[in-house]
């Protein structure tokens, strides 16, 4: 089985998000961003599970770690955007740019 | 079975106590019951101190075989065999030791305790029965605990009870509990009434700390507590500059002895292997053959001195007649029954080291014995100048205490032992008796304002005599029985060798006689020469004198000599039970000589009767003094005590004093003053270098460098937080990618 196109699927989707989180003003944008990132690496790891586990379809091991990672991710985004939340609360502003109160 | 032999430490922890609350509560008490609280100390001390004798007399009756006595000698020694055959071996060599075999001794340690049972009772059956002094291995029972550790040695500290621990803790609580009783009255009224009962106290405890020490090092602390008692004792009415002088040259001259005391420890010490201070491994070494007989020599002659100045020896007798300052009760307990006859304890307990080091079986002449000697000599020849009644019974003391080191310097042993046993209850009753005279005489001890007291104070009257005819060696008061056991030894000891001494002793026994015959013909007969109607001393001064004075008739027959006859229960009893048997020398057990007690009796008689025909019927050369050069030479000599103070005082101490003080000012102003000056220079020319140099350029440098480099790190690192999350996390990824290149290309 090749592997290659969930590979450059999973890259593809890793830069997106990466370029999302580091330019967008946006913070609501970059939690997105962030699961773009986590996304990618569900992608890979259901593929990786896949390919090394294919004599043995009844091992999850790789699938199963793609739904932690969902949970995981799904619990981050709730806590990012009660924070986002509070941020917009206190400033009126989710610009990144804005949130700069550790200025040296 | 647990006995108080293995306990006895209890005995000096009651009278400590009882110090304890004297000197806490005392004063809040009240006179009352600050004495009650020694009288009851020591009286418990007593009766401990007697169930202590009793069992030992028990143990000695009744000895420990197999498996207990080898303990027994493992304690004593204060090591652990570990193999079976070393105890067996330990028990013959033991055994062997005091020269008889032990039915016990072949009976095998590990065999069935019916065995050894079966066997002990037959040597008992035997031992029990047997007149002669030779008798089976009784050990010490010695108990201790590790005081501290220095490497692999373990310093111990603990009891040892044997037949002369149990003598002298009966001597001291007897004595003791008396003065305590007699102290109440005379003692009536003083300014220092709790102060005085507290240092009794302590003196008690640390006399009887002193005689059941289990090695020399507590002998040693307790030594010292006994001197310092001594001192504070002596100096008790301080105000009075005479006194506390006294005080001060007994405690400095018992100092130059105890120089010479902790020498000799620690060559005992270092001889015996330098791994414990324990008296009886100590005696063991020297015994063995191997010993180093110079180093015991040497050893034996520096802890000599310790016994010189402590027991009143020449040349370091003189702080014993000064002592007389303090009060008299104490001058009774401690300075005439127990604290000087500590050298001579010491000589008994550690008697192999003297017995070898000095050659005692071997030689006819040694320094103990010649010092002995001459001491009785000289303290007797002192006594006749005296005019103070305390100074004669002082000057008695110093040369009864030669009496008992010259018989331990002639090989008897038991005698000498049972002369400081006798000597102390007729001597404690003669001090008593001239505090009891003194008391009805307005204070003074001047003899020369006595006399005639016979009919005022029946009862001092009638124990003074009898203490002085058992001084004087009257048969068959006490002082009669140990007298004659040393002039015997002094005869017969090691093969007749020692006839020196015997002279010595002859000699003495006269002068003994003659000048306690003059003290009691000047202070009892003849009219009353002081002030005021002298009046008997009340039940609380006389009870004790009267008990002393039976003590002094009865103790006698205690070591009844097999001479005799008398029931085998009776005789030589306190040779029997006091003489060790372990560790110890095999000494000579000189017999009874009647022709040399028949000698000494008459010289005894010769002498009270020449004092009475000199002093009260006022007979013989009167007056010689005034008119012969020569006598008048020789009591102007006695009177100035040899001129030894005048030597100490004004030729030694004086011309020291002043070359050492200008030497010290000499050595002050060049020498000490010049190293300071010097030094402070040289610090001030440091301290400057040191200020520019290091201070300013290197400490400063380093502080201001640190904080300029910090400051300017700091500048710099400040541009890259920008507080922008995002940059942030660019730079992390930029990290992240970087590593993941050198985790791809390079590793």
């Amino acid at each position: 089985m090749l592997i290659n196109q969930f590979l450059f699927l999973g890259a593809i989707l890793f830069c997106i998000g990466v370029y999302g989180v580091l330019v967008r003003r946006n913070l609501v944008l970059v939690l997105m961003s962030i699961e773009l990132i986590l996304n990618a690496v569900n992608i890979n790891l259901v593929a990786f599970g896949a390919m090394w586990h294919a004599t043995d379809p009844a091992n999850l091991s790789g699938q199963v770690f793609a739904l932690f990672v969902i949970a995981v991710a799904a619990a981050e985004v709730g806590v990012g955007l009660a924070l986002v939340l509070m941020i917009f609360r206190n400033r009126q502003s989710i610009d990144a740019d804005d949130v700069d109160l550790l200025k040296g | 079975m647990p006995t108080l032999l293995d306990k006895v430490w209890i005995i000096p922890a009651v009278m400590a106590a009882s110090f304890l609350l004297i000197l806490f509560l005392g004063k809040r008490l009240g006179t009352k019951a600050t004495a009650g609280i020694g009288i009851a100390a020591v009286s418990l001390c007593l009766v401990f101190s007697v169930i202590t004798a009793g069992q030992w007399i028990n143990r000695v009756n009744h000895p420990p075989t197999g498996e207990a006595l080898a303990s027994d000698i493992r304690q004593a020694n204060g090591l652990t065999p570990q193999t079976p055959e070393e105890i067996e071996s330990e028990i013959n060599s033991a055994t062997k030791d005091s020269g008889e075999t032990v039915g016990a001794g072949d009976a095998q340690p590990s065999s069935e305790s019916q065995a050894a049972t079966e066997s002990g009772a037959a040597t008992t059956s035997e031992g029990g029965h047997s007149s002669e002094g030779s008798h089976e291995t009784v050990p010490p029972v010695v108990r201790t605990v590790t005081w501290f550790e220095i490497g692999p040695i373990h310093f111990e500290a603990g009891t040892l009870v044997d037949g002369l621990t149990a003598m002298m803790l009966v001597t001291v609580s007897i004595i003791s509990l008396l003065v305590h009783i007699y102290s109440t009255e005379y003692l009536r009224g003083d300014v220092r009434y709790t102060h005085y009962y507290a240092f009794l106290s302590l003196f008690t405890a640390s006399m009887l700390f002193y005689v059941m020490s289990s090695n020399t090092l507590q002998m040693l602390v307790g030594w010292e507590l006994v001197g310092l008692c001594s001192f504070g004792l002596i100096g008790h009415w301080w105000e009075d500059k005479k006194n506390s002088d006294a005080a001060l040259k007994a405690f400095l001259t018992n100092r130059v002895g105890d120089m010479g005391l902790i020498i000799g420890v620690t060559i005992t010490f270092f001889a015996a292997g330098a791994t414990s201070f324990n008296v009886l491994h100590i005696n063991e070494y020297a015994l063995s053959p191997g010993a180093n007989t110079t180093l015991l020599l040497v050893g034996a002659l520096c802890l000599f001195g310790g016994v010189t100045s402590k027991s009143g020896q020449f040349p370091l007798h003189t702080w014993l007649p000064d002592a007389m300052a303090g009060p008299t009760p104490v001058s009774a307990l401690i300075h005439a029954a127990t604290m000087v006859v500590a050298g001579v304890y010491l000589i008994a307990r550690l008697y192999a080291v003297f017995f070898e080091g000095l050659g005692i079986g071997s030689s006819s002449l040694h320094y103990v014995a010649f010092i002995g000697g001459f001491t009785t000599i000289m303290g007797g020849a002192l006594a006749f100048a005296q005019t103070d009644l305390k100074k004669v019974l002082a000057y008695s003391t110093i040369s009864q205490l030669g009496y008992m080191v010259m018989a331990l310097g002639v090989g008897a042993w038991t005698a000498g032992v049972f002369h400081l046993f006798t000597h102390a209850f007729f001597k404690a009753c003669l001090f008593l008796g001239a505090g009891s005279v003194s008391h009805a005489c307005h204070h003074t001890f001047d003899m020369r304002e006595m006399g005639g007291l016979r009919k005022h104070m029946k009862s001092t009257h009638i124990t003074f005599l009898i203490a002085t005819l058992a001084l004087a060696g009257i048969a068959p008061l006490a002082g009669f029985w140990s007298k004659d056991e040393i002039l015997a030894g002094a005869q017969q000891g090691q093969e007749h060798a020692y006839t020196l001494m015997l002279v010595f002793g002859l000699i003495t026994a006269f002068m003994t006689a003659a000048y306690m015959g003059r003290a009691y013909w000047m202070t009892f007969w003849g009219e009353y020469r002081g002030h005021g109607t002298p009046h008997e001393s009340p039940k609380v001064i006389t009870i004790p004198l009267w008990i002393l004075a039976i003590c002094a008739v009865l103790f006698g027959f205690l070591n009844l000599p097999a001479f005799f006859n008398a029931p085998s229960w009776a005789t030589t009893r306190f040779e029997h039970f006091v003489e060790p048997t372990f560790a110890f020398p095999a000494v000579e057990h000189p017999e009874f000589t009647p022709w040399l007690a028949v000698v000494s009796t008459i010289l005894a008689v010769a002498g009270l009767a020449a004092a009475y025909l000199y002093y009260e019927r006022n007979k013989g050369p009167h007056g010689l003094t005034q008119r012969n050069r020569l006598a008048k030479g020789g009591y102007t000599f006695l009177e100035n005590k040899y001129y030894l103070d005048t030597l100490y005082t004004d030729i030694i101490a004086a011309d020291t004093k002043g070359p050492l003080a200008r030497a010290a000012y000499w050595f002050n102003q060049n020498v000490l003053d010049g190293i300071i000056d010097g030094a402070s220079a040289v610090t001030k020319k440091v301290s400057g270098v040191v200020y520019h140099g290091v201070d300013q350029m290197v400490v400063d440098g380093v502080v201001n460098g640190t904080g300029l480099v910090s400051e300017e790190s700091g500048q710099f690192l400040r541009r890259m937080q920008t507080g922008k999350v995002q940059q942030y996390a660019a730079i992390l990824f930029a990290g992240v990618v970087v590593l993941a290149g050198v985790l791809v290309f390079v590793v």
